[in-house]
């Protein structure tokens, strides 16, 4: 009779979820699933509303990446309006979704996974912890701070605040950019450029250490998926929408609004979160990965010098596995600082011809941008007088539910030899999980908590042991 | 019309015998908290937070209504009238859909600003949550029943000053809710001028000006003062 492993709360990740893995008569893994056990609902209850209010209410999806579904919220409002935004706008909301990108991404190299890669996958789970981290290698610590900060900070300048700013609207933003808040923020992107780089050689050089994570953290071949640019460089903001294989072979290359023509959702039984996937492949075989593995393995630049140094590091490592989303993830976080200030020292960045306004003219609306764990698809359709009849969201997270799953069934058949389980096995199946920096609350649209318990199931459906926290 | 003396808060004043308790107060720099009460249209003493105790009087009343009497002692902040207004506040949310965080009101609302004032920091009653729908059927202005308190200062702003009268209550008690014109949608109405003197006149984010986003509606009625003093000088 086999069993099952139960891993709940996951933890160090965003969000509430278990781990369950599925054990044969032999006590081998069968498969593992990653079970999101929260809902949100966002998508009923934007139902009735004025179009005008969703970008503010989308953002309170999630206190993380409040700007990304801002963004996105207000690219679908944008074309409910049908209007073109001023140039300077779009600059101005290129910088808070960068911003964005690079705060996230600290939060979740620096604060929850440096400390399995600084302290190890085995070590004392008591000070596996950013505050383990503090203590073992300060200058790291210190780093992941300064550059999540930096993030929040630009967010603030920009925004009005650094969590749920109203800023990006329907038809642009809000208010134009001071002279005062730009040459502060560009007085501070040298050291967090500097940072960065450093953190990246740091990183590069600790690679070697895992291996064996690499060989079968979500290691296989597959497809990914993100925007892209026109020369076929990294784009976080607008651009095409791009389906790759993991030799590079391009399969779609499309309006980023026309994603519904290749991508389907199917729902689990075991989990809120549902799983795009490819329709041309039908499901499951058409999974994909997105986010930064997806965005630096498809892109051939991107498009600022240091960040391009460090792209070619990627692509000579086997970046199939999603361990690499750690690399991919730094790299961004580089790129992102050396884009806005790209973007702050162009000559029309403070200008005040910011909004475009107007009523609404379409009846439907799509707004594709890359969020910092993948791409973020708002779709809706509104009445004659602008009130929304359908909203449907397509989350970063959830276009890496299959592949998620498929990644850590295969770190449990690696490691799971037996039914006996130790902290450093559970801890590596967790941290699989951590590569994708799966952010729940988003992409269920939740109630409830996120926390880790895993559980050893027998063939019966018995558990028959079980790790928690 | 004489003149009167009374004490308010123990604080010995003088007013007009056809002035009402609050503006006397007011006149004197005793603030009563208000939500219906508007400047420049008739007063309606409906939101009930102006409740004042009188000496001598058994009950509670409204100090937009009342007119000052000779020797009147009144107090306009006592411990019971403090549980009365928070009480009253409390079931102005608890009654609506009042969702702050993502209103266009957000920050610019007399209702938010009330439960500051009043210190409110949670509701003590079961949340209601009623269905309730949002007319964007003009071409202006949106009217979001869920975020409405029947304060009816659109009412008296839209009958007294505009001349139009397109809104009204429909209903009794709990069902009470705003209709323009005889239950229509709103840009149907043969009467509304379009003049969004309403919109300026409502305390929260029910009437609001299209295409505002959350935090963006900022509404002044201080037109109507403006118009008062004109119709004085005039007169």
């Amino acid at each position: 009779m086999g069993k099952i492993i139960t891993i709940d709360p996951v933890t160090r990740i965003e969000g509430h979820s278990k781990i369950t893995i599925h054990l044969d008569d032999n006590g081998e893994v069968e498969e593992a699933l990653f079970h999101v056990t929260q809902l949100r609902g966002f998508e009923k209850f934007a139902e009735g509303r004025p179009f005008h209010e969703m970008p503010s209410l989308m953002a309170r999806i999630c206190g993380i990446c409040p700007v990304s579904h801002l963004v996105a919220s207000s690219k679908a409002c944008d074309m409910l309006m049908s209007v073109r935004i001023p140039p300077t706008a779009e600059k101005l909301r290129r910088i808070i979704n960068l911003a964005q990108i690079a705060q996230s991404h600290a939060l979740s190299f620096f604060y929850l996974s440096s400390p399995d890669l600084l302290l190890g996958m085995d070590s004392d789970p008591a000070k596996r912890s950013i505050v383990g981290v503090a203590r073992e290698n300060p200058q790291l610590a210190r780093s992941g701070i300064q550059l999540r900060a930096l993030g929040q900070e630009i967010i603030e300048l920009l925004g009005g605040k650094k969590i749920h700013p109203g800023w990006v609207v329907p038809g642009g933003v809000s208010h134009a950019l001071s002279a005062e808040h730009r040459d502060h923020i560009l007085s501070k992107l040298p050291d967090a450029i500097s940072i960065a780089q450093s953190t990246i050689t740091w990183f590069s050089q600790q690679i070697e250490k895992f291996s064996e994570e690499i060989s079968v953290f979500a290691n296989f071949p597959g497809l990914f998926m993100s925007l892209i640019g026109s020369k076929g460089e990294l784009e976080t903001y607008d651009g095409r929408l791009r389906l790759a294989d993991d030799q590079g072979q391009i399969l779609e290359d499309i309006k980023a609004e026309d994603y519904k023509s290749i991508v389907a959702e199917e729902i689990n039984p075991h989990s809120y979160l549902k799983s795009p996937y490819y329709k041309a492949q039908g499901y499951p075989a058409g999974m994909y990965r997105v986010g930064p593995l997806a965005r630096l393995h498809l892109a051939n630049s991107c498009g600022t010098p240091k960040a391009d140094q460090a792209l070619s590091l990627f692509k000579s490592l086997d970046h199939r596995s999603a361990f690499h989303y750690h690399l991919a993830r730094l790299i961004e976080i580089l790129y992102a600082f050396e884009m806005i200030e790209l973007l702050l020292r162009g000559d029309d960045i403070l200008d005040t011809h910011i909004r475009a306004y107007a009523a609404a003219n379409a009846h439907e609306g799509f707004g594709i941008s890359e969020a910092p764990r993948g791409t973020l698809m708002h779709h809706y359709k509104i009445d004659d007088n602008g009130l929304i009849i359908y909203a449907d969201l397509v989350i970063a997270t959830g276009h890496n539910s299959l592949a998620m799953n498929k990644g850590i069934t295969q770190a449990a058949k690696h490691y799971i030899k037996n039914d006996k389980l130790s902290d450093g096995i559970l801890n590596r199946i967790e941290a699989v999980i951590r590569t994708f920096d799966p952010c729940l609350s988003c992409s269920t649209h939740a109630v409830g908590q996120m926390a880790l318990d895993i559980q050893l199931i027998d063939a019966s459906g018995a558990v028959i042991d079980r790790v928690a926290r | 019309m004489r003149v009167v003396t009374l004490k308010i808060n123990g604080q010995e004043m003088s007013g007009r015998d056809d002035e009402d308790i609050l503006h006397v107060a007011r006149e004197h720099g005793i603030d009563i908290p208000t939500l219906c009460q508007l400047d420049g249209v008739s007063e309606w003493g409906g939101c009930r937070l102006c409740l004042v105790e009188i000496e001598g009087s058994p009950k509670l009343s409204a100090a937009c209504v009342t007119k000052v009497s000779e020797g009147m002692v009144v107090n306009t902040n006592t411990e019971r009238l403090a549980g009365y207004r928070k009480s009253i506040v409390e079931m102005l949310f608890t009654e609506g859909n009042h969702v702050c965080s993502v209103c266009v009101s957000n920050n610019n609302c007399e209702l938010q600003d009330m439960s500051h004032e009043l210190k409110i920091d949670h509701i003590s009653l079961p949340y209601r949550y009623p269905l309730k729908e949002v007319d964007a059927s003009h071409d202006l202005f949106i009217f979001d029943a869920n975020r409405c308190i029947l304060c009816t200062r659109c009412i008296r702003v839209c009958d007294e000053v505009e001349g139009a009268h397109t809104w009204d209550i429909a209903g009794r008690g709990i069902k009470s809710q705003l209709i323009s014109d005889l239950h229509q949608p709103w840009g149907d109405s043969p009467s509304c001028t379009s003049c969004g003197k309403c919109v300026e006149a409502c305390p929260t984010g029910a009437l609001f000006e299209k295409g505002k986003a959350a935090g963006e509606m900022v509404k002044d009625a201080r037109f109507l003062v403006y118009l008062e003093e004109m119709k004085e000088e005039k007169s």
